[in-house]
C-alpha cells in the first residue's frame, strides 16, 4: 500500500504520516516513509510518502504506483497526480493557501477540481479545517483527515486510536481522537 | 523491541549501542538530527555543536586518541571544511573507534552542490560504509567502530537525504560498555612531521590491502543470486530502488563500498550475463569495477545528476522513453523568509543604498528571491566577506558600494578569518553581520554566539562588537533592523568610510521565543492605500495584493517593516 500525504508547512503532515507508519507497523507490516522537510516552516510544500506491505524496499513511491493521495491543501493535490495508480483514491481537504505569486495577483489559483477530474473520478472533498474548528482546535485537521484515510485502509480503529494516543501529548489526545472519529464519519 | 526510526535517529541509536562517549557536529541538512537525537535521548554521550566541521572532526579525533569511541557528523560540504584533518588522520594511530558521518544530498534538497563524498574515502584511503535503510544505519555504525579499532583507521559512513530522513523499522539492541578514557603517548604515530608521516604512509597502503580482504569476507557485502541474465551491483538507497525495479535480478549489495571487494565482484561478474552498476551520483563503484578489467553498464545509462528512484532506474536500464505526461504549470511555493524576519529590514536598507551584496549561506540567502532580489553571490559558508574584499580591491577606491552579509552562525563558522583578512589588508567594504541569535536555516541550533551548548547550559557571552574590534575593525555599529530608516542611514554612513566597516544587525529570529516582533497583525487602511506596491517589494508572505490594494494577512507578526516603508502612511496597528 502506497500513500502520499501532501500539503504545506504547519498542517501537521509529518505527524500524520508518523501515525500512519506506526499503525502499519503495529498491524504487522514492514513500513517505510520518506518525506521532504526542512524548509517546511517557511511556507513551502510538504510531502510524505508512506509505504507498507510484507517487505518494502524503496522509501519513495515510484510514479504511477500511489494507491491513495491524502491532500491537505487543494493546489498541492495537483502536484502529485503523476504518482497515482489507475483507480487510486484522492482525498482532498477543502482548503486553499494561495502561493506567493497568487497572493500578489500575478497568477490565478488553479482550478484543482477540474485538473483532478480530468485524471480520475475517484476523489472526494473533506471539510477538515471546518470540522477541526467545530471541535475547537483547527490544528486537529490532520486527525480528521487520518479518520477519512482509515476508512480506506485495513488496520482497525483500535490500532489507529492507540497510535494517535502514543504519538500525541496527553493534553491534545482526546480532541485528536474525537477529530479522528469525525473523520471516519465523513463519507 | 522494534521502533520506527529515521536514518539519523538510527545512527544516534547505533552510536549509543556502540558505547560512543563523544559526539560532535556542526549542523547541516540532512545530518542535523544525529546530534540532536544524541543530545535529547542519550545524555550519557557528551555531545557538542562545534563552530565548524573542522573543529568537529578534530575534537572527535582527540577523544579517540584518549581511547574513547567518538563520532563526528556533518553534511557533505562540511567534509570539505574538515578535509584537512581528514586527509592526515589516517596516517595516525586511531585508538578509540572514530567514525565520520557524511550526509550527502543528491538532488540538492537543501545544499549548494551535490558532491559525492564517497570520493573522500578513496582520497583519504579509509573504509566507506553505505547503509541502505534505518536498520542498516544502526547496524553499520556499530560495525564501523569495530572496523575502526581493528584496523586503526577512521571510518566514513555515508548517508543521503533519503537515508537520513526516511524512516523504517529498527530492532533495538543492548548498549556496549563504553571504553575508559586514558592518557597514552604515541609520538611516532601522532606527531605528523615528515619523518614520522613518511613512515606512516606505507602503513596506510598495507592497511588498504588488508581492508580489501576484509571487504571480500564482510557480511556487509553479499551476493543474492536470482535470474542471472541480469546482475546489479548497488549500494545505499540506490540498492533499494534497483531491488524494487528489478525484483528478479541477481544482486551484489555493497555495504562497504570502499575498498571494493575485488574477489566478490569477479565472482559475481562471472555468474551474470549483463552487469549493471546502480549508484547515486558519481560512478564510484563503477570505476573500481572497471579498474578490475570488468565491463559493465552504469553511468552510460543511469543518470549521474540528481537522485534516483525505482522508476528512474527502471526506465534508464530498459532504455524506456520518459513517460510523456504533460507537466502542469502550477504556481510554486518557494521557501521565503518568514513574516517578521529581521533579515528583511536590513537587506532592504542595503538595497536602497544600491549596494552590490555578496551573500553567504543562511536564511538571508532567500533574500535572493524576487521581489527583494537582494543577494548577488552565494558560494559556500564564509565566502561572502572574502568576495567583497577581493572585488573592492580590484574595483578600487571604495566608490563602488560593496557589501557582504553573513549570519551569526556562519560568522563563527568561517567568517572571522575573512573579517580579519579584510582588516589586515585594508579592504574597503561594508560587512553586515546578521545577528539573529541562532542557526535559523537548519532549524534553530545554538552556536558560540548564543553561548548555549547542546545540553542547554549557557557557558559564554560573546561581545560581538568587541570581537569585531579585536579583529582589527575600527568602525562598528549595532542597529535594530526593524528601525528601517535608521538602518538605511547607518548603511549610508558605513559606505562613506574609507576602510572596512561592520554593522551588526541585531534582532532575534522571528521564530525564537525571545523574538522582538509583537505578534499582533497590522492592518492596511484601504482609504489611504493607493496600490503603489512599495510594501510588496520586501517580499513578505503576509502581504497580499487584491483589487488594487494591499491586504495584510493574519500571519503578520506586526514587525512594522512594511509600515515604515509605506509612502502613504496606510499601514497601521500597534507598533
Ligand atoms: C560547510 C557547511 N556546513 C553547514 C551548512 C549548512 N548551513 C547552511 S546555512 C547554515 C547556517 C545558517 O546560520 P546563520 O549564518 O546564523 O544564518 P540564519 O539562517 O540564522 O539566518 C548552515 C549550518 C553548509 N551549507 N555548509
Amino acid at each position: 500500500m502506497n500513500v502520499i500525504m501532501a500539503g504545506v508547512g504547519g498542517q501537521g503532515i509529518i505527524l500524520a504520516s508518523d501515525i500512519l507508519t506506526e499503525v502499519a507497523m503495529r498491524h504487522g507490516y514492514d513500513v517505510k516513509k520518506s518525506e521532504i522537510h526542512g524548509m517546511a516552516q517557511r511556507g513551502g510544500s510538504v510531502m510524505s510518502h508512506v509505504r507498507f506491505s510484507k517487505q518494502v524496499f524503496s522509501p519513495i513511491i515510484p510514479r504511477g504506483e500511489c494507491d491513495i493521495l491524502l491532500s491537505f491543501e487543494e493546489l498541492e493535490t495537483a502536484r502529485y497526480l503523476e504518482f497515482l495508480k489507475p483507480g487510486a483514491w484522492i482525498v482532498i481537504n477543502r482548503y486553499r493557501l494561495p502561493p506567493p505569486t497568487v497572493s500578489i495577483g500575478k497568477e490565478e489559483y488553479p482550478d484543482v477540481e477540474g485538473i483532478v477530474r480530468e485524471k480520475t473520478q475517484r476523489f472526494m472533498f473533506v471539510e477538515a479545517d471546518n470540522i477541526a474548528l467545530s471541535l475547537g482546535n483547527r490544528r486537529v485537521l490532520n486527525s480528521v483527515l487520518l479518520g477519512v484515510l482509515s476508512t480506506l485502509l485495513e488496520p482497525d480503529v483500535a490500532t489507529w486510536e492507540e497510535c494517535i494516543a502514543v504519538k500525541l501529548p496527553e493534553k491534545v489526545r482526546d480532541i485528536n481522537i474525537q477529530a479522528f472519529r469525525k473523520g471516519r464519519e465523513t463519507k | 523491541m522494534k521502533k520506527i526510526l529515521s536514518g539519523n535517529e538510527a545512527i544516534a541509536r547505533g552510536a549509543m549501542e556502540a558505547g560512543v562517549r563523544f559526539a560532535s557536529a556542526y549542523p547541516g541538512t540532512p545530518s542535523t538530527e544525529i546530534l540532536e537525537t544524541i543530545a535529547k535521548e542519550f545524555p550519557q554521550i557528551h555531545a557538542e555543536w562545534t563552530p565548524n566541521e573542522k573543529v568537529a572532526l578534530e575534537v572527535a579525533a582527540g577523544a579517540s586518541y584518549a581511547g574513547a569511541r567518538a563520532l563526528a557528523a556533518m553534511k557533505h560540504v562540511g567534509v570539505n571544511v574538515a578535509a584537512d584533518p581528514l586527509m592526515t588522520l589516517p596516517y595516525t594511530y586511531i585508538r578509540g573507534g572514530l567514525v565520520l558521518v557524511s550526509a550527502d544530498d543528491p538532488d540538492l534538497f537543501s545544499s549548494q552542490n551535490e558532491q559525492d563524498n564517497r570520493n573522500y574515502a578513496r582520497f583519504a584511503k579509509i573504509p566507506m560504509m553505505e547503509p541502505a535503510s534505518s536498520a542498516e544505519a544502526k547496524d553499520f555504525v556499530k560495525a564501523a567502530y569495530r572496523l575502526s579499532e581493528e584496523f586503526s583507521t577512521p571510518v566514513m559512513l555515508r548517508t543521503t537525504t533519503r537515508i537520513s530522513h526516511s524512516k523504517g523499522i529498527v530492532e533495538l539492541g543492548e548498549p556496549e560498555d563504553p571504553a575508559e578514557a586514558s592518557l597514552e603517548r604515541h609520538p611516532a604515530e601522532w606527531v605528523m612531521l615528515p619523518a614520522n608521516a613518511r613512515r606512516r604512509h606505507p602503513v596506510i597502503e598495507d592497511r588498504l590491502k588488508r581492508l580489501t580482504d576484509f571487504s571480500n569476507s564482510s557480511r556487509f557485502n553479499f551476493i543474492e543470486i536470482n535470474d542471472t541474465s541480469m546482475g546489479i551491483i548497488a549500494s545505499g538507497a540506490a540498492y533499494q530502488y534497483a531491488r524494487e525495479a528489478f525484483p528478479d535480478a541477481s544482486f551484489l549489495k555493497l555495504g562497504l563500498s570502499y575498498p571494493i571487494p575485488d574477489l566478490l565482484v569477479r565472482e559475481f561478474a562471472a555468474k551474470v550475463k549483463d552487469l549493471w552498476i546502480v549508484e547515486e551520483l558519481d560512478p564510484f563503484i563503477e570505476n573500481q569495477v572497471r579498474e578490475l578489467g570488468i565491463e559493465c553498464h552504469g553511468k552510460d545509462r543511469i543518470p549521474l545528476c540528481g537522485e534516483l528512484s525505482p522508476d528512474i532506474v527502471r526506465d534508464a536500464v530498459l532504455g524506456a522513453e520518459k513517460k510523456g505526461a504533460k507537466p502542469l504549470n502550477l504556481p510554486v511555493r518557494p521557501p521565503n523568509m518568514c513574516p517578521g524576519c529581521p533579515h528583511r529590514g536590513i537587506l532592504w536598507a542595503l538595497k536602497k543604498n544600491k549596494c552590490f551584496i555578496a551573500g553567504d549561506i543562511g536564511c538571508y540567502t532567500l533574500g535572493f528571491l524576487p521581489p527583494l532580489d537582494a543577494i548577488d553571490t552565494c558560494l559556500c559558508m564564509g565566502a561572502g566577506i572574502n568576495h567583497a574584499h577581493g572585488m573592492s580591491k580590484v574595483l578600487g577606491d571604495g566608490k563602488k558600494k560593496i557589501a557582504a552579509v553573513i549570519g551569526d552562525s556562519t560568522f563563527f563558522h568561517s567568517g572571522m578569518t575573512g573579517l580579519l583578512n579584510l582588516a589586515y589588508n585594508r579592504g574597503v567594504a561594508l560587512i553586515v553581520i546578521l545577528d539573529n541569535r541562532t542557526t535559523a536555516m537548519t532549524g534553530a541550533q545554538d552556536h558560540p554566539g548564543t553561548g548555549v551548548t547542546l545540553d542547554g547550559s549557557k557557558n559564554i557571552d560573546i561581545d560581538m562588537e568587541g570581537l569585531v574590534r579585536a579583529l582589527g575593525i575600527n568602525w562598528v555599529q549595532s542597529i535594530d533592523p526593524y528601525d528601517v530608516a535608521m538602518a538605511r542611514q547607518k548603511v549610508k554612513e558605513a559606505l562613506e568610510q574609507d576602510g572596512p566597516a561592520v554593522i551588526i544587525s541585531s534582532a532575534p529570529c522571528a521564530l525564537l521565543p525571545s523574538r522582538k516582533v509583537p505578534g499582533v497583525p497590522l492592518r492596511v487602511d484601504a482609504d489611504k492605500c493607493t496600490g503603489c506596491k512599495v510594501c510588496l517589494a520586501i517580499g513578505c508572505p503576509s502581504i497580499e495584493f487584491k483589487d488594487k490594494k494591499a491586504i495584510i494577512l493574519d500571519t503578520c507578526t506586526g514587525c512594522g517593516i512594511c509600515k515604515a516603508i509605506c509612502p502613504f502612511d496606510a499601514i497601521g496597528g500597534d507598533v
